[in-house]
């Protein structure tokens, strides 16, 4: 590596980050909202070690919680040995962290069920003409209806149909999770059918030659050469997933980070500006980190290890 | 105080139920401690109960805190909704097992104007609690025509000083824009009750014309704004002011973008305020988990209001949670702990600011359930004549005395409360009596709904049609 590179792929990005936070320190206290005025990123820190601090501090509370009710279950078996007990979760309020583990569950498995419809969808799209023509409609029609829209259908629906006494998975997790599913099935669906349908001629000859079965086609010529293209689908649908699932937290009060925000927006505190920010540089680092870790899926599964990945 | 109030109770009934409230009243109430019967293990241990960020929704918070849930064998999750349409769907399919709600929400859901579901309240969480505020300039125009002492003005304000302004609002071609929570919300009702002691005409709803907007013939357009966004939404110029309960009148104080023209409990003394609803088929299922819950929450209404409000600084604490309301600890206490601040400076002695738990506010009285009916057929939200009877049922079909009796019964078998704390049971008829205690000097008697909307000059009479 010399000189220039090492520049430009250390210090660069270095002095990037450096410069925007020395902007934002001495630009964000000339804003002053009816809160105050806005945190810079010394202050955005603070808020977040009372953050983590929080969460240690319910991490503390469920201990005791379960203590107490050992405590009270202890009394019952004493009063009468054949006391039915029960040891129930915790109640508290979910902490930033939690929210976070949430959204990700939240994301990721809509995520893969619209991977799962979206690439088989694609594939046969790309190879049928027919299928092609009757499917372009609905997927150009589909494909720019925004979040907000599909949420109270899929708040409705899901309630008429999701009807259990003891449900396995909260409402509001299959609300969050299947609004990301219809908003992100679009690029997958749409990449997946152009890489299929761009296969080179010679490969479909050679396909041709050699008689091969449409399942093997399709596992042999097909998907190696479609891959680059459905990953890109596959990453953008992420992209969009993830944004998604933030406004339809924030939407319908379903946990996550995008209820934390909302709520923290309502709270109107002194502290609820700087708290905002933190969840949004936490939303953005946790988008890209979504992104690289497709990016090496990618690296993974695809055939030509030699092709130009950013 | 509150002594004479009950006193006062005490001698109407005895008065008006006669021989029967004397014979069944004692028969009742010598058996009431030794006749009641243990509230057997709850159904659904599980809960989750929602919320709205507004420092009323205390009572859910302290028994959480306090382990009053707990003593009950509940364990109940506490969430913050966004408003009060979503709170209400949440309860209705079932995503909440019960929820801190509008006085008029389980009452509407009823009788099926917006959503139609069976909503019960065994429950009332509290008196009081709102206030109307206006921008800083909507202020500086009424102030002249404010009476003034010593500089400060003469409170409470009527609307009378509002009306010049519209006036003026009007020859200027612009509409007067003021914000309330929700259709059906005490809010609602206050505010147009404000505005039409004053002469202002709020406007009326059509729901049989599809009109569920509520501005024919009016002189302010009325529209709903979520609670915690009042504030942002009055500094963003969008409404020229608001009627919502605390904090939220406070913090267009502390944020000097509004100024705080009247309190409820000056439009109404001791008004009844938000109660507790559940789906009538929750109750229906899991009776004791349904009793336990509003024994535990009797019990925080309690502590909330226990030797003269002494708790209510750790009440502070406990809501300045960011789980909870979340906003600073100062502007919730101007208010909980019986004060409340007009203009900047300007901080007065409103000891019943917020009442939880004296003068009974916690047990569901039909005549509350019948004032709110009586105000939605006054505004138009039930656009046909209906009789008295058709209001006593209606109040009975929701609020649900019967609930709360078995729950105090228990607290007071257990010894955690006293017989005097509530009502008399046996006695009780659900009708507080007669009161006149109200801005504009009406006179409200729960028995005779028809009688008392026909005294006001604004708003429909009884026997009009929308």
């Amino acid at each position: 590596m010399n000189s220039k590179q090492l520049f430009q792929t250390f210090a660069a990005p270095f002095l990037g980050i450096l410069l925007f936070l020395a902007i934002w320190q001495v630009g964000a206290p000339k804003i002053v909202t009816s809160l105050g005025a806005v945190p810079g990123p010394v202050q955005v820190f603070e808020q977040f070690t009372g953050l983590v601090d929080e969460h240690r501090a319910a991490r503390q509370k469920e201990v005791e919680f379960y203590q107490r009710q050992e405590e009270r279950n202890a009394t019952a078996l004493a009063e009468d040995p054949n006391a039915e007990i029960s040891v129930r979760p915790y109640t508290g309020k979910a902490t930033f962290f939690d929210q976070i583990v949430t959204s990700i569950v939240t994301v990721m498995t809509g995520f893969v069920l619209a991977g799962f419809i979206a690439i088989p969808l694609g594939i046969v799209a790309g190879l049928s003409q027919t299928v092609y023509a009757a499917l372009n409609p609905l997927i150009q029609l589909f494909k720019p209806v925004s979040p907000l829209a599909w949420l109270p259908i899929v708040t409705m629906i899901v309630s008429a149909v999701y009807v259990s006494d003891d449900p396995t998975f909260d409402k509001s997790f299959i609300n969050s999770a299947l609004t990301v599913l219809l908003c992100c099935l679009w690029p997958t669906i749409i990449n997946t059918t152009v890489g299929v349908a761009n296969i080179s001629k010679d490969l479909q000859n050679v396909s041709k030659v050699l008689r091969l079965s449409w399942w093997t086609h399709v596992r042999k010529i097909v998907l190696p050469s479609a891959i680059p293209m459905i990953f890109t689908g596959l990453r953008l649908s992420l992209g969009i997933a993830w944004m998604v699932l933030i406004a339809a937290e924030m939407l319908a009060q379903n946990p996550g980070l995008g209820k934390f925000v909302w709520d923290e927006f309502q709270n109107g505190s002194s502290n609820s500006l700087g708290r905002i920010m933190v969840a949004v540089i936490v939303i953005g680092l946790i988008g890209f980190a979504l992104d690289r870790g497709m990016l090496l899926l990618q690296r993974q599964v695809s055939w030509d290890k030699n092709a130009a990945l950013r | 105080m509150s002594n004479i109030h009950v006193t006062e109770r005490r001698t109407f009934l005895k008065k008006a139920t006669l021989a029967l409230a004397l014979t069944l009243g004692m028969g009742t109430g010598l058996l009431s401690t030794s006749a009641y019967a243990e509230i057997g293990k709850p159904e659904k241990a599980d809960l989750k109960l929602g919320f709205i960020k507004l420092t009323d929704m205390a009572p859910l918070a302290i028994a959480y805190e306090k382990g009053f849930f707990e003593d009950e064998g509940l364990f109940v999750k506490l969430e913050a909704q966004a408003n009060w349409k979503v709170l209400l769907d949440g309860v209705v399919d079932g995503q909440l097992d019960g929820a801190h709600m509008l006085a008029g929400q389980p009452l509407a859901a009823t009788i099926g104007f917006g959503t139609k579901a069976d909503i019960i309240t065994p429950f009332s969480m509290d008196l009081n609690g709102n206030g109307i505020t206006v921008s800083n300039a909507v202020w500086e125009k009424m102030k002249p025509h404010v009476e003034m002492k010593d500089g400060k003005p003469v409170h409470p304000i009527k609307a009378e000083a509002l009306k010049p302004v519209i006036e003026e609002y009007k020859k200027g071609g612009k509409p007067f824009n003021l914000g309330m929570v929700f259709p059906v919300s005490t809010h609602n009702y206050e505010l147009r009750y404000w505005l039409a002691a004053g002469g202002i005409n709020p406007g009326t709803y059509a729901p049989a014309k599809d009109d569920i907007k509520g501005q024919i013939g009016a002189d302010v357009m009325i529209s709903v704004t979520p609670p915690p966004q009042m504030p942002a939404t009055m500094e963003a110029g969008t409404i020229d002011g608001y009627c919502v309960g605390e904090p939220w009148n406070q913090q267009a104080v502390a944020k000097g973008i509004g100024v705080p023209v009247i309190t409820d409990y000056e439009i109404w003394k001791n008004n009844p305020e938000k109660v507790f609803g559940i789906t009538k088929a929750f109750a229906e299922k899991n009776p004791n988990t349904t009793a336990r819950l509003v024994k535990a929450l009797i019990r925080a209404a309690y502590w909330l209001d226990e030797n003269n409000n002494a708790n209510r600084k750790e009440a502070v604490e406990i809501l300045s949670k960011p789980e909870y309301v979340g906003a600073d600890k100062v502007v919730l206490a101007n208010s909980m702990t019986g004060t409340f601040e007009y203009e900047k400076g300007d901080k007065r002695d409103v000891p019943d600011f917020n009442v939880f738990f004296r003068h009974n506010a916690t047990y569901p009285y039909y005549s509350d359930a019948v004032w709110y009916l009586t105000q939605m057929r006054r505004w138009g939200q039930i656009g046909e004549p209906k009789d008295d009877k058709w209001f006593d049922e209606t109040a009975k079909q929701v609020y649900r005395p019967d609930i709360f009796k078995t729950a105090a019964e228990a607290l007071i078998a257990e010894g955690k409360l006293k017989k005097e704390d509530f009502p008399d049971f046996g006695a009780e008829s659900g009708y507080k009596p007669a009161t006149s205690d109200f801005i504009d000097g009406t006179s409200y008697d729960g028995t005779k709904p028809n009688e008392y909307i026909e005294q006001f000059k604004i708003g429909l009479k009884k026997d009009e049609k929308v």
